[in-house]
């Protein structure tokens, strides 16, 4: 049994002039220890599934349909107490901006301790025992001096450490790591990128690690899922959906990995935009940019489907 | 720390000389301090002498140093209508006015926060609607009319509490009186100082409320919640604390503003402070107390200046790091 299953997860926006399916029955599922990349173009609803899991949902946004397992639960349908209890202590998040997600007032020590507090019975000085063990072990220095310092107190960098440290503080076995390194300096990223990498799998933590860089994914993850306008476009394996993209927007995503190998038989980069929300054209979305479009593809919308290794949203991989 | 205190009492200095110049300029354009003293049937050599005991025919800068000078001892002349020191009028009407605004603002503060907070977390409830709608009524509402209406409901028709006057005072120390120590002087208080609060207090609570949803948009409420923290820690911890900065301000400023205007309160409920007292004095045109009242005014603001600075500091991790 997978950790986290998500099946036919539907968010919608009330909104004036109608309702806005952002997410249109997303399905994947994620293992104990895996690490899943969620790669798409920005507004594909990568975050927005990643706020759902965990019942953040800003308003008016909801889910409208579909369910979410978590160790063989239904979290969708959970009241807001016990999924508060999930929340940091079983399901950890990781934000973009380390200079915006901490709390300016409250010294990063208080912030571990609440939070390890919140979730695990802790006295003031384990709890603070436990906070300079986690500094020390995403790699700030002299933590037992910097517990006590505020987060403007910290570079960037080390910021971001400090986030990883207070989403795995309470041991989670998952984390939604929301563009980790999307706001830091190049040269930092990697580290970043490492160190979560190191620590969920000492921990054996699961990742669902959400990124536009498919570098990124091809480095880290397990197997990856490509998001094109509130839809799965296709999932697999991370080599299979490298070397052998089954659906053509994911071929195109490949073609601008700059570090992989060249392909020359690859298509090049894809035109146009994602379309907005309240203009979503009919059968596949992808189809007004689609190189290989046919006829099918403007009239049926297609779910996953098997292709080799991978599975894809395309009339391409249709065997009926 | 220090060198903070010192650098803003320094930077206090020439907004004190400039409300000082005023206060001593009050002498010369307003009215004619002579003819009021002297009275209409004094001969020439009468206002003359006068003049001269009042320091009236000397240069004007000596003029405004000399009365800096007494200024900075407490001396600001007889007040010229009941003829006694106006230190000691003013004195004897501070107590009575602190202790309205200081009432008038904690209740405001305790109600209005609270109020705020609620307002801002539960946006779109029936009584978050209703209390901005009230609020409304208390923002608009001129305190005069305010006054009036409770006493009239309180005092005229219920017969609940007393319609003017500070009640029985007791004396703390050398100079300080209070009504507290009595229940006819804590009721005396209430309705003076619901009618002196309540524009404070709407306005903290919209403040509040507006501070409040703005911060929890911010990423750093999103991940306290993303950690699973309560919403009692998330709303009155977290978020609340980051909104305080701009409230300390508003409440700083309104509370110089509550005892600068408390007069119109004052005269509403004949309440024995400084503004009935500066209401009394403009009608006779007495200078000195109207001079000193500036003065005390601006020291006042001076000090709540200061204080906001100094909760800043303590609140902010980040201008500690600055300075
Ligand atoms: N509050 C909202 N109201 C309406 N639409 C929204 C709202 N939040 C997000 N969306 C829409 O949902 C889509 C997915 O957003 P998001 O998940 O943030 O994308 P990304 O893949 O870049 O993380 C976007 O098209 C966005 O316009
Ligand atoms: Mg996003």
């Amino acid at each position: 049994m997978a950790l986290l299953d998500v099946v036919d997860l539907t968010v919608e926006f009330p909104t004036r002039r109608g309702v806005l399916r952002a997410l249109d029955r997303v399905s994947f599922s994620i293992d104990a220890g895996e690490i899943l990349g969620v790669v798409g173009e920005s507004g594909a609803g990568k975050s927005l599934t990643g706020a759902a899991i965990v019942g953040l949902l800003e308003r008016p946004g909801r889910v409208a349909g579909g369910q979410i397992l978590f160790e063989g639960k239904r979290i969708d349908t959970l009241s807001a107490e016990p999924l508060r209890r999930i929340r940091g202590r079983r399901i950890g998040m990781i934000f973009q901006d380390p200079l915006t997600t901490l709390n300016p007032l409250y010294t990063i020590g208080r912030q571990l301790t609440e939070t390890m507090q919140t979730h695990m019975r802790l006295s003031d000085s384990e709890a603070r025992t436990k906070a300079i063990g986690w500094l020390d072990r995403v790699g700030i220095p002299a933590a037992a001096q910097r517990i006590d310092a505020y987060p403007h107190e910290f570079s960037g960098g080390q910021r971001q450490r400090v986030v990883i440290a207070l989403a795995l503080c309470a041991d989670p076995v998952l984390v939604i790591a929301d563009e980790p390194t999307t706001a830091l300096d190049v040269s930092i990223q990697a580290q970043i990128i490492t160190l979560l990498k190191d620590l969920t799998r000492d921990h054996g933590t699961a990742v669902m690690l959400i990124t536009h860089d498919m570098g990124v994914i091809a480095e880290t993850a397990d197997r990856v899922a490509v998001m094109y306008a509130g839809r799965i476009a296709e999932i697999g394996p991370v080599a299979a959906v490298i070397r052998h993209p089954a659906h053509p927007y994911s071929d195109g995503l490949m073609a601008s990995i700059p570090s992989l190998e060249h392909r020359v038989d690859r298509l090049r980069q894809i035109d146009g935009a994602m379309p907005r929300l309240d203009a979503i054209p009919n059968g596949c979305r992808f189809n007004p940019r689609c190189p290989r479009v046919f006829d099918r593809c403007t009239t049926e919308q297609p779910e996953l489907l098997d292709a080799g290794a991978t599975r894809a949203a395309c009339w391409l991989h249709a065997h009926d | 720390m220090f060198g903070f205190i010192g650098s803003r009492l320094l930077q206090a200095i020439p907004v004190l000389l400039v409300v000082g110049f005023i206060a001593f300029a009050l002498f010369d354009y307003v009215g004619d301090p002579v003819s009021i003293l002297a009275g209409q049937d004094a001969t020439a050599a009468q206002r003359l002498a006068l003049s001269h005991d009042l320091g009236l025919d000397q240069p004007f800068f000596v003029q405004y140093g000399r009365f800096l000078w007494a200024a900075l001892h407490g001396n600001f002349g007889n007040s010229y209508r009941v003829a006694q020191p106006v230190a000691n009028l003013l004195a004897e009407r501070l107590p009575a006015t602190l202790e309205l605004a200081i009432t008038a603002s904690v209740l405001a503060f305790a109600i209005g926060v609270p109020m705020g907070v609620y307002t801002g977390i539960h946006r779109d409830s029936f009584l978050s609607r209703l209390m901005m709608a009230g609020s409304l009524i208390g923002v608009s509402l001129p305190t005069f009319l305010l006054g009036i209406l409770l006493i009239l409901a309180f005092s005229v028709g219920l017969g609940w509490l007393p319609s003017f006057g500070r009640g029985p005072v007791v004396h703390v120390g050398s100079w300080w009186t209070t009504g507290f120590t009595s229940w006819a002087g804590i009721r005396s208080l209430i309705l003076p100082a619901i009618t002196l609060g309540m524009f404070q207090m709407t306005l903290i609570m919209r403040l509040v409320r507006a501070e409040m949803l703005e911060v929890l948009r911010t990423d750093y409420i999103k991940f306290a919640r993303a950690r699973g923290l309560t919403d009692r820690s998330i709303n009155f911890g977290h978020a609340l604390k980051n909104t305080l900065v701009p409230v300390i301000t508003i409440i700083g400023l309104q509370f110089g503003g509550i005892v600068a205007f408390s007069l119109v309160t004052e005269t509403v409920f004949q309440w024995p402070g400084m503004g009935l007292l500066l209401v009394q004095s403009v009608a006779v045109a007495d200078i000195p107390v109207m001079s000193a009242y500036l003065l005390l005014i601006a020291l006042v603001f001076v000090m709540i200046n200061l204080i906001v600075d100094l909760l800043y500091y303590a609140v902010d991790p980040r201008l500690r790091a600055r300075r």
